[in-house]
């Protein structure tokens, strides 16, 4: 790994599209996968509109438009890089993914419904960048000056103090997310903003990469460890309360059947969900789709029926299938038309799931996922004959 | 004229090699056991679903027995350790979600454990009869 800390031109942003024309133009790679700026569109008078949206770009000139550094995830692009890559490509792919991105991409790699391991042969090139954190789509989309909100979380990442912009909150999954520098050996190139001087980018790239870029090795810049160590920490302390504010929740309502009761079933949720990976979903086969006749004997079992039925059966069943995997992206919460804190619900129920197998998803593509292992000498009490 | 005693019903998932044969070993040697179980029979415990031990909670089942081969025995020689892992999944989330773990049972229980398998229903019966009804019995709004 080359590491080096350069001076920007003109801005961080300008540096960065630069860098990435530069391995485009050289054929470095073929293609980018990268959040780029969309036109405002149909402009109303409370919303200056515009956001952005991953876009798979071939021509060097069109980089002008790419925006990593703007503070919204309107979907979580591993989904992207799976369609790009999972029945095999010609071309060399480049992505610029953030830490949560990668993490989910390591995760659809394991459940081969996306093809993103350098090292087993896959023509893949992933960039990430460190995540000053998100803001939903709507209050980006709002906001007057765009290069402001980035622009103010740049100046804040020199000490590790990232504040959301006046008025505006991050997402629910950011103001939790402990995780969001990009992290393992699956990272080609690293572009490093936290704990790095204004006016400069740090960048951490495999040494072929580093050269290719023309990168001088120098150090990493020396407050970056404190810096980083600072944000995680109050991240941590953030997500401690929120899954403590979940469980005593749950604990007062006896259950979690409340949680869920606002749910209109509409499966938004799942289809944003990056690692929800079934490619036929049950709930979405004739599985769940009742005789008329079936609804009238369960209503008059119980006195009553929720229609649609099934709605706490599917968040329970999600949680069954994926929960082990889910990598906090929080896009989830985002997808949900009622405002109910579906990402939370993962992210607590997640932790205690994931310490039964000491798994950490998208950690690393060596391991595997729990659902798709076992070890004979694990669990053994379970299912033994009690004393 | 007294309240008739709370008679739980439980739903069971055997696999077709070890305890749905052993349940069969059970009724052709005569081995008395309580008629609140109703089987459903799997090739293999590691073929479960966790939706429909979930599906047959909600909707009211007092108890979920999950019966499979010892761990080295599967016929298809590791589907049990993949149930396993599941059910650790499932009892986990069900806790944390404020349900009753303890209404899902996982067995391991041969084809010529039939003895065992009527203690095992007759021992979850009576730990059922202990934890009452299972209160989403009477919950539709699920």
């Amino acid at each position: 790994m080359i590491e080096a800390t350069i001076e920007v031109q003109e801005s961080a942003l300008k540096t960065i599209r630069g860098i990435l024309r530069r391995l485009l133009e050289q054929g470095t790679v073929d293609a980018w996968l990268v959040p780029m700026a969309l036109p405002s569109g149909d402009v109303g008078p409370t919303s200056p509109g515009g956001s952005v949206a991953p876009m798979l770009v071939t021509d060097p000139e069109a980089l002008e438009k790419a925006d990593p550094l703007a503070p919204v995830l309107p979907i979580n692009a591993a989904r992207a890089v799976a369609n790009l890559t999972v029945t095999g490509h010609q071309e060399k792919l480049g992505v610029v993914l953030r830490a949560c991105e990668i993490r989910a991409l390591v995760e659809l790699v394991k459940f081969q419904q996306a093809k993103a391991n350098a090292s087993a042969g896959d023509n893949i090139l992933i960039v990430g960048i460190d995540c000053l954190g998100t803001y939903r789509v709507t209050d980006y989309q709002a906001a007057r000056d765009k290069g402001r909100l980035a622009d103010e979380l740049l100046e804040g990442a020199m000490n590790g103090e990232l504040r959301p912009y006046e008025g505006l909150a991050f997402r629910a999954a950011c103001q939790m997310c402990e995780q969001p520098l990009p992290d393992g050996d699956h990272v080609d190139l690293t572009i490093g903003l936290v704990g790095v001087e204004p006016g400069k980018v740090y960048f951490k790239a495999r040494d072929e990469l580093g050269e290719a870029l023309g990168l001088a090795a120098n150090d990493a810049p020396a407050a970056r460890a404190e810096a980083v160590e600072k944000l995680v920490a109050s991240r941590v302390d953030a997500r401690d309360a929120a899954f403590g504010q979940f469980r005593d929740r749950v604990d007062s309502m006896g259950g979690l059947l409340e949680e869920f009761s606002a749910c209109i079933r509409c499966h938004n949720c799942m289809i944003n969900c990056p690692i929800c990976y079934c490619k036929e979903c049950i709930f979405r086969t004739a599985t769940f789709e009742h005789e008329s006749q079936l609804y009238y004997q369960w209503a008059a079992r119980k006195g009553e029926v929720r229609m649609l039925p099934d709605t706490l059966l599917f968040h329970l069943t999600r949680l069954n299938h994926m929960v082990t995997s889910c990598v906090g992206c929080g896009l989830c919460t985002e997808a949900c038309p009622v405002d109910i804190p579906v990402g939370t619900v993962f992210r607590t129920v997640g932790e205690k799931v994931q310490a039964i197998f000491d798994y950490h998803p998208g950690r690393s593509l060596e391991e595997e996922a729990p659902v798709q292992e076992f070890r004979e000498d694990e669990l053994t009490t379970l299912g033994s004959r009690p004393h | 004229m007294a309240e008739a005693e709370f008679e739980p019903r439980i739903i069971a998932f055997l696999c077709n090699w070890c305890t749905y044969t052993g349940a069969d070993l059970a009724g052709t040697s005569r081995i008395q056991y309580p008629p609140n179980i109703r089987i459903i029979r799997l090739m293999c415990s590691g073929g479960l679903d966790p939706v429909y031990v979930s599906k047959a909670l909600l909707e009211g089942a007092d108890g979920v027995l999950i019966g499979g081969c010892h761990p080295g025995d599967c016929h298809y020689q590791s589907g049990n350790y993949k149930a396993r892992r599941r059910i650790a999944i499932l009892h986990n989330i069900l806790q944390q979600m404020g349900f009753d773990a303890d209404r899902v049972w996982l067995r391991w229980i041969s084809a010529s454990e039939g003895q065992y398998f009527a203690d095992t229903v007759t021992e979850m019966v009576a730990a059922l009869k202990d934890k009452g009804p299972n209160p989403l019995k009477g919950v539709g709004s699920i």
